[in-house]
């Protein structure tokens, strides 16, 4: 039997291994997610994203023990930061949602980013995939503690999180651009704390200055204190006013578009790129002209407009 | 883009009170490449094997110093056998005497290191006799 077929069949040490093969970047894997597409697009993906310490794996623990309660199968990919020194990895989101680690209805797998910037890994989509098409009811995609920046993981979620604590900052990082403008829905977490209104507050003023055209989906922001279970039950509510919502306003099909064209530009620019590099690599073309371009005998632009003439004009 | 690298995952079994060996190796690993799963303290075995499945590692390392180790190692080593999983190496280390290290090989414990170990033993024992398992 394929991977495929044994994960279509529910074998988690199947998915598990081509998860890493996904991950390693082999090409093995590629008949066997071609295998897994056509079952995918069921799952219900949801981001939670938001600066370093903010809470998000707590949070991620107790989403998951609600959405358990409701009788949901929930999968994650929780996202760590790579060292770009060692390209080594701790990758310890796990530590805070292990007690679900023998309930066979959580799947919880750590991925490093591994050099990618945006928030996640370059896997993430691939390995969200693999979960969908075993027919996880919730992947939950934790990324990797962001900045400002770090916005990947809106088009690849159905549902986006932004998490925030109280005393980051004074309002002005509130009109900033990144992650302040993707978040379905914000959370302010440790709510507990004395300055949580003003986080609450300084939110609250930046969605209305965003101010959301008629018919659009308005963000809420939310109090929780994860350690404690605050505000959970609540949060879930939310998000699944934000899925009622995607699916009866017709923004899912929207967003189903939006991901694929995504996802098919981001396969072919790699694919286009690996081969063309190939054939020049090989037949020694790439170091001459390198070499001619740090001696100034040729230009960048027409280097680059001279290959891309020679292997796809006619 | 293809590009292997090893996944270990740090784990500790039992009621140890504390985790900073455990976390000085987890270190060591993640300074010579590796990727490191870490579950933190506490875990039971049951935990340990299924996180390892989960997160499809190279190996399994125990941290144990509480003195459970000649239980804690062979119960690992066999739930990984029940789950099918035979293949996965286990190794450790911790508060270990040496006349318990003979038993834990026999268990199939395939190294032990106990205190006073360099890290860099650790890192060239582990990728002397660690490779990725498919």
């Amino acid at each position: 039997m394929s991977l495929a077929e044994r994960i279509l069949a529910g074998d988690v040490r199947a998915a598990a291994r081509l998860m890493r093969f996904i991950d390693d970047g082999l090409d093995c894997a590629t008949p066997e997610l071609k295998a897994l597409y056509p079952h995918t697009g069921k799952a219900f993906i949801l981001g939670i994203t938001g600066p370093p310490g903010a809470g998000k794996s707590t949070l991620t623990d107790k989403i998951i023990a609600a959405y358990r309660q409701r009788g949901k199968r929930v999968a994650v990919v929780a996202i760590d930061p790579t060292s770009p020194f060692s390209g080594g990895a701790i990758l310890g989101d796990r530590i805070r949602m292990n007690r679900h680690a023998t309930d066979e209805g959580v799947f919880i797998r750590s991925l490093g980013t591994r050099g990618h910037l945006g928030g996640l890994s370059r896997s993430t989509v691939d390995v969200v995939n693999v979960f969908d098409a075993m027919g996880w009811d919730l992947v939950i995609v934790e990324t990797v503690g962001v900045g400002q920046d770090e916005v990947e993981i809106v088009r690849n979620a159905h549902t986006s999180l932004v998490v925030m604590v109280p005393g980051l900052g004074d309002d002005i990082q509130a009109i900033k651009a990144g992650i302040l403008e993707i978040g379905d829905v914000f959370v302010v977490n440790k709510a507990d704390r004395p300055d949580a209104d003003r986080a609450v507050r300084d939110l609250a003023t930046m969605i209305e200055m965003n101010h959301p055209d008629e018919g659009e989906w308005w963000p809420s922001v939310m109090r929780t204190v994860a350690q404690k279970g605050e505000g959970i039950e609540e949060l879930v509510e939310k998000i699944e006013e934000h899925r009622r919502f995607l699916a009866e306003s017709g923004q899912l099909k929207h967003f189903e578009e939006n991901k694929s064209a995504l996802r098919f530009e981001e396969l072919l620019r790699d694919q286009l790129f690996r081969q063309v590099r190939k054939r020049i690599s090989d037949s020694g073309n790439l170091a001459r002209t390198i070499e001619a371009i740090a001696r100034r005998e040729q230009d960048p632009y027409s280097a680059v407009e001279e290959i891309v003439a020679l292997h796809f004009q006619k | 883009m293809s590009e292997r690298k090893l996944r270990l995952l740090v784990a500790k079994p039992g009621l140890d009170g504390h985790d900073r060996g455990a976390k000085i190796v987890a270190r060591a690993f993640r300074d010579a490449g590796f990727e490191v799963i870490y579950t933190g303290l506490r875990q039971t075995p049951e935990q340990i094997v299924t996180t390892a499945l989960q997160e499809d590692v190279d190996a399994v390392s125990l941290s144990i110093l509480s003195g459970a180790h000649n239980t804690l190692f062979p119960k690992v080593i066999d739930l990984l056998k029940e789950k099918g999983a035979a293949e996965v190496p286990v190794f450790g280390g911790g508060i270990i005497p040496e006349d318990d290290i003979p038993g834990l090989k026999a268990a199939g414990a395939k190294e032990i290191f106990t205190p006073g170990t360099s890290t860099e033993d650790i890192i060239t024992w582990v990728r002397a006799n660690i490779k990725p398992l498919a």
